[in-house]
């Protein structure tokens, strides 16, 4: 494992383009791109103010880049340096901006979520989509990019528009049977909607593309509801995390639930391999670790973690929430599919330190990370069935079916990797610190060491 | 009611017992017994006192004889002999007086057994007294403790009665709350409704406002347009783009449906293909059965037969029909896997409460006999432990065997070498002590013949002086008294007297030689003086070892001897360290021999 000297970001802004050549990051108003195979700076843009928001076009030929406070969307052209787009939202102001899928268009979110609108760069047209809903997520483009579905509010009632993203034709429009609509996502094979509601009532309802009901979920009334929602790559599996700190997992076919995970504070699953981080000093200068920090100059404020396997049962730690308040600090919040369908990575709110990684397999658990501090990010290697997260120290962590490994980062001055991408290949991995950004080179022969 | 009775009761207990002591003992007089009765009983004696008088006697006579037929005695008549009445005809009148004390005996006999009957029933009575009394008592608290009970009830009835209230206004109070909370959410949904609704009046208004401005900031400022992503060009929106929009989602809809009908379908083939798996060996499994069961019993195994056959043929039919994939055919399916399922159930069932039965038997054995099988299992381990015993020693016999034989020759012939080399050290050695032991023997041999011949010549000198000395004893019996009276007085030695200083001076020399030697030596003393002893000479010659020197000390006396009794010994003994090695060493060799 191999890591890269640091650069700088600001405000978490940097990603590498859809085709995996290039790197993107912004440094206040500046938008720097850099070949992703030897890190030089290709392409130095400079932006009218800090960058809020940066977002590659799928085709990796543009970049995006946003000024919520200035009401501004700036986009770049990596073909054409010289070739400039300045869109001004004016005074209704901007809370959002993306791209459509064909890279092509704009939407943007105005304040107050008073409309959508959508710029074409081809025709320069502008158009409005009224009535969007503020919610958690009101917006999902289908996997293909020809779909788009968004939430609205009209007359206190919740409605999704499906539009054709080719042309923005409103293919659909529909009332759904939810309170107050949460967010929605398509299937990642593009057929079917999933619409959850708020976290006041728990429900999942599964509309098909053209419009229809298919299955409405509900596992239980008068409590706190959903809390997160996601797909199977395969669109086999809808998992559902709720406030009950359990996971549903809701199967295709008939839309029933085929299985259910707890995450007991007890792990007593003889299937499950329990890890723990376990936190140490270097012992001073006996091994080449130690004389490596010297080298590095960190050793005095850097620990060593190590993962043991613990016996079970085990308890894993876990912080009460406080009933009065609201959004408590409970229940699942994270779901993530691996790659290849097999694993579910979930994080329950109240064990902020633990990773639960389930085998869809056997519907049963696989593993249990227990970390020394509270989970902040946590990805699966787009490639491999491999997991990376970060707890907002100096340490990354992978799992994988055959292990788990902590590695120290060896840069000057304590990088702490407060969130992290994978690369689309899986071959090296995007840390990204406080200010500053870092690369990790995975060893594409023997995985993870 | 109960008291007033009990009251009752004892009253006339008190009676009785009062008319009881007074029959038992008259003497204590009863105030309202006698009242009545002594009056009259008085009265009667002042008659009875003056019953009969001169006067009157005929009288009498009449009245008593009344008074005896009243009592039935009218066989005897009383009759007075003269007719003033002066004199009584005595054998009626003793007859009657017979009689009258036969029937004052009888009646006091009764009295007697009525009053010991009354005795009896008196302690009857006070026996029931006293049971009475208890039960009273028992009563009492019985009652006490149903009052006791009736209290509680009561206090436990005015509990309920409260909490019953108290849950009454419990329930009042939650359906307030649910009132109260459905009041609430419904004007929670209506604020929020209606807040949602202003805002999204101010929304609109806002729009409205901002597009009526007509911002002039809102604009896209493009260097120059981009040609589509596809590379075509825009459409109009038209009718037929619409169609097209819907055909296209159609078309994918129905894709997808293909798609996951074809899985299905897969799926459902391969589930169908595990199913017939399935019955094929359930059917494969409980036809044997049910033929070997028949036996065992024989209508279960009959029924069994039965079923199977019709399994068979629902099966067949199932398997025919199964292609067809229509309803009938799943369902005929899934009963007949129904049915194979549910004997298969009851044959594991059966089974199982066998396994059980024989494990109950099994442990009721146990329990039955542990004694004997704890026998026999000894019996058994000992056996065992003996053959066990038998094979170990096998096994270290073949061992031995194996090691002794199976050396291939060239190691055989190595060790061989070896143990030759080490036997001809300690051949060596031996023979080197053997040598030296023979030297010495050789040495005490020359010794001892020098002893013989020296002994040969003291002896003979011996002789001589005998000789002489019988010649001057013969000498002596001639008269010359004083040279017999010295040799008596100093009886053998009287010859060594003649040579004194010599005797002393060997002794000196030969300070530490034996008594023997010093009797051995005394005859020649005389030659001593001339003729140095034989181990002096030895010794001055060197021919005798330092180490032997000692040997005319005691110890060194029975060395020698030892040394003529056992040889080997002796050599042993000289060389003791050694000799313990070597013979540690050949008994080492011997082992290896062994192995």
């Amino acid at each position: 494992m191999n890591f890269s000297e640091v650069f700088k970001q600001s405000n978490q802004l940097c990603k590498v383009s859809p085709d995996g050549k290039y790197l993107a990051t912004c440094v206040q108003y500046r938008l720097v791109v850099r070949d992703v195979s030897t890190l030089q700076i290709m392409h130095l843009y400079t932006c009218l103010d800090q960058i809020s928001h940066m977002e590659w076009s799928s085709d990796s030929l543009f970049i995006l880049c946003a000024m919520y406070k200035r009401g501004l969307v700036q986009v770049w052209s990596l073909e054409q340096p010289d070739w400039h787009c300045k869109i001004d939202e004016g005074s209704i102001g901007l809370v959002s901006s993306r791209w459509s899928p064909d890279g092509r268009h704009i939407l943007n979110t105005t304040e107050f979520h008073l409309r959508i609108t959508v710029w074409s760069l081809c025709t320069k047209a502008v158009s409005y989509i009224k009535y969007p809903k503020a919610c958690q997520k009101g917006i999902d483009f289908s996997r293909d990019g020809s779909y788009m579905a968004l939430a609205e509010r009209r007359d206190c009632k919740d409605f999704v528009s499906i539009f054709v993203c080719d042309d923005w034709h409103l293919l659909r429009h529909f009332e759904t049977e939810t309170q107050d609509l949460a967010g929605l996502e398509w299937s990642p094979n593009g057929c079917v909607l999933a619409v959850w509601d708020s976290c006041l009532e728990y429900k999942v309802l599964l509309y098909s593309l053209d419009g229809r009901l298919l299955s409405t979920y509900s596992a239980y009334e008068w409590s706190l509801g959903v809390k997160s929602v996601s797909w199977s790559p395969s669109s086999q599996f809808l998992a559902i995390g709720s406030y009950d700190e359990k996971v549903r997992i809701i199967n295709h076919i008939t839309w029933k639930k085929i299985a259910q995970f707890q995450h007991p504070a007890t792990v007593e699953s003889t299937k499950a391999t329990v890890y723990k981080e376990v936190e140490r000093r270097p012992a001073v200068g006996t091994d080449e670790m130690s004389l490596h920090n010297i080298t590095t100059g960190s050793t005095l404020f850097n620990t060593q973690s190590k993962y043991e396997i613990c016996s079970l049962p085990v308890q894993v730690p876990v912080v009460k929430p406080d009933p009065d308040r609201a959004n408590p600090k409970i229940g699942v919040s994270v779901l993530a599919f691996s790659s290849n369908n097999h694993y579910l990575a979930t994080k329950n709110d109240n064990m902020a330190s633990v990773v639960w990684v389930w085998n869809m397999q056997m519907m049963s658990l696989q593993a249990v990370l227990e970390q020394t501090s509270a989970v902040r990010c946590f990805q699966w290697d787009p490639c491999h069935p491999r997991l990376a997260l970060c707890t907002g120290n100096t340490k990354l962590y992978l799992w994988s079916p055959g292990g788990c490994v902590a590695v120290q980062v060896p840069t000057e001055g304590g990088f702490q990797v407060h969130s992290l991408n994978w690369h689309c290949s899986g071959n090296s991995l995007i840390l990204l610190g406080k200010e500053q950004l870092c690369l990790c080179y995975m060893e594409t022969d023997e995985e993870d060491k | 009611m109960g008291e007033w009775w009990t009251t009752e009761a004892s009253m006339e207990n008190y009676e009785i017992s009062s008319i009881s002591h007074v029959t038992m003992s008259p003497s204590r007089q009863n105030n309202f017994v006698s009242s009545y009765s002594f009056p009259l009983a008085k009265s009667f004696y002042s008659v009875i006192s003056a019953f009969c008088t001169e006067d009157n006697i005929l009288q009498c006579i009449s009245y008593i004889n009344q008074e005896l037929a009243s009592l039935g005695l009218s066989s005897t008549y009383i009759e007075a002999t003269s007719p003033e009445g002066t004199g009584l005809n005595a054998v009626p009148a003793l007859n009657a007086m017979y009689e009258l004390l036969q029937i004052h005996r009888r009646t006091m006999s009764t009295v007697e057994g009525l009053e010991k009957e009354q005795l009896k029933k008196s302690s009857t009575m006070e026996l029931m007294q006293t049971s009475n009394t208890r039960l009273k008592d028992q009563l009492e608290l019985s009652i006490r403790e149903k009052s006791g009970l009736h209290e509680m009830e009561r206090q436990l009835q005015l509990k309920i009665k409260t909490l019953q209230s108290c849950l009454k206004t419990e329930k009042d109070e939650v359906q307030k709350l649910q009132s109260i909370i459905a009041s609430r959410a419904s004007q929670y949904s209506h604020d929020a409704k209606r807040k949602e609704r202003e805002a999204a009046k101010l929304r609109e208004r806002l729009s409205q406002l901002l597009v009526d401005r007509k911002d002039k900031k809102l604009a896209i400022d493009v260097l120059n347009s981009l040609g589509r992503s596809d590379g075509k060009r825009g459409h109009w929106k038209t009718a037929k783009a619409t169609a097209s929009h819907e055909g296209e989602m159609y078309k994918s809809l129905l894709s997808d449906y293909e798609a996951s009908q074809k899985s299905l379908m897969l799926e459902n083939a391969e589930l169908k293909k595990v199913l017939q798996q399935m019955k094929k060996e359930m059917i494969h499994i409980l036809s044997p059965r049910s033929s070997s069961g028949r036996g065992a019993t024989a209508d279960d195994s009959l029924e069994q037969h039965h079923d199977s056959d019709g399994e068979e043929k629902t099966g067949d039919t199932s398997r025919e029909t199964l292609d067809q994939s229509c309803e009938h055919a799943r369902e005929q399916l899934t009963n007949s896997i129904r049915q194979q399922w549910r004997k298969l159930r009851n044959h594991v069932e059966k089974l199982d409460s066998q396994v059980s039965q024989v494990q109950n038997q099994l442990e009721s054995n146990k329990e039955m006999i542990p004694l004997e099988t704890h026998e026999d299992e000894m019996e058994r381990m000992r056996c065992e432990v003996q053959q066990c015993k038998e094979f170990i020693h096998a096994q270290q016999q073949l061992l031995q065997q194996q090691l002794n034989t199976s050396f291939d020759d060239e190691t055989a012939a190595l060790l061989n070498d070896c143990y030759t080399l080490e036997e001809k050290e300690r051949l060596k050695e031996e023979w080197r002590l053997f040598e030296e032991q023979k030297r010495n023997f050789e040495r005490e041999r020359k010794n001892f013949t020098e002893a013989a011949i020296r002994l040969g010549r003291e002896k003979k000198a011996f002789e001589e002086d005998r000789a002489s000395w019988l010649k001057n004893q013969f000498l002596n019996l001639t008269p010359f008294t004083d040279r017999r009276r010295c040799s008596s007085s100093d009886g053998h030695s009287a010859l060594s007297v003649r040579s004194e200083p010599e005797i002393r001076s060997s002794v000196k020399a030969q300070l530490a030689k034996s008594s023997t030697y010093t009797t051995f030596s005394t005859p020649r003393s005389s030659q001593s003086a001339a003729v140095p002893s034989t181990p002096e000479l030895y010794r001055t010659l060197r021919l005798i070892p330092e180490s032997s020197s000692s040997r005319h000390s005691n110890r060194g006396l029975w060395q020698e001897c030892s040394t003529i009794e056992d040889g080997d010994n002796r050599v042993k003994a000289k060389n003791g360290g050694r000799c313990s090695d070597l013979s540690i060493f050949s008994m080492g060799e011997d082992e290896n021999s062994l192995n």
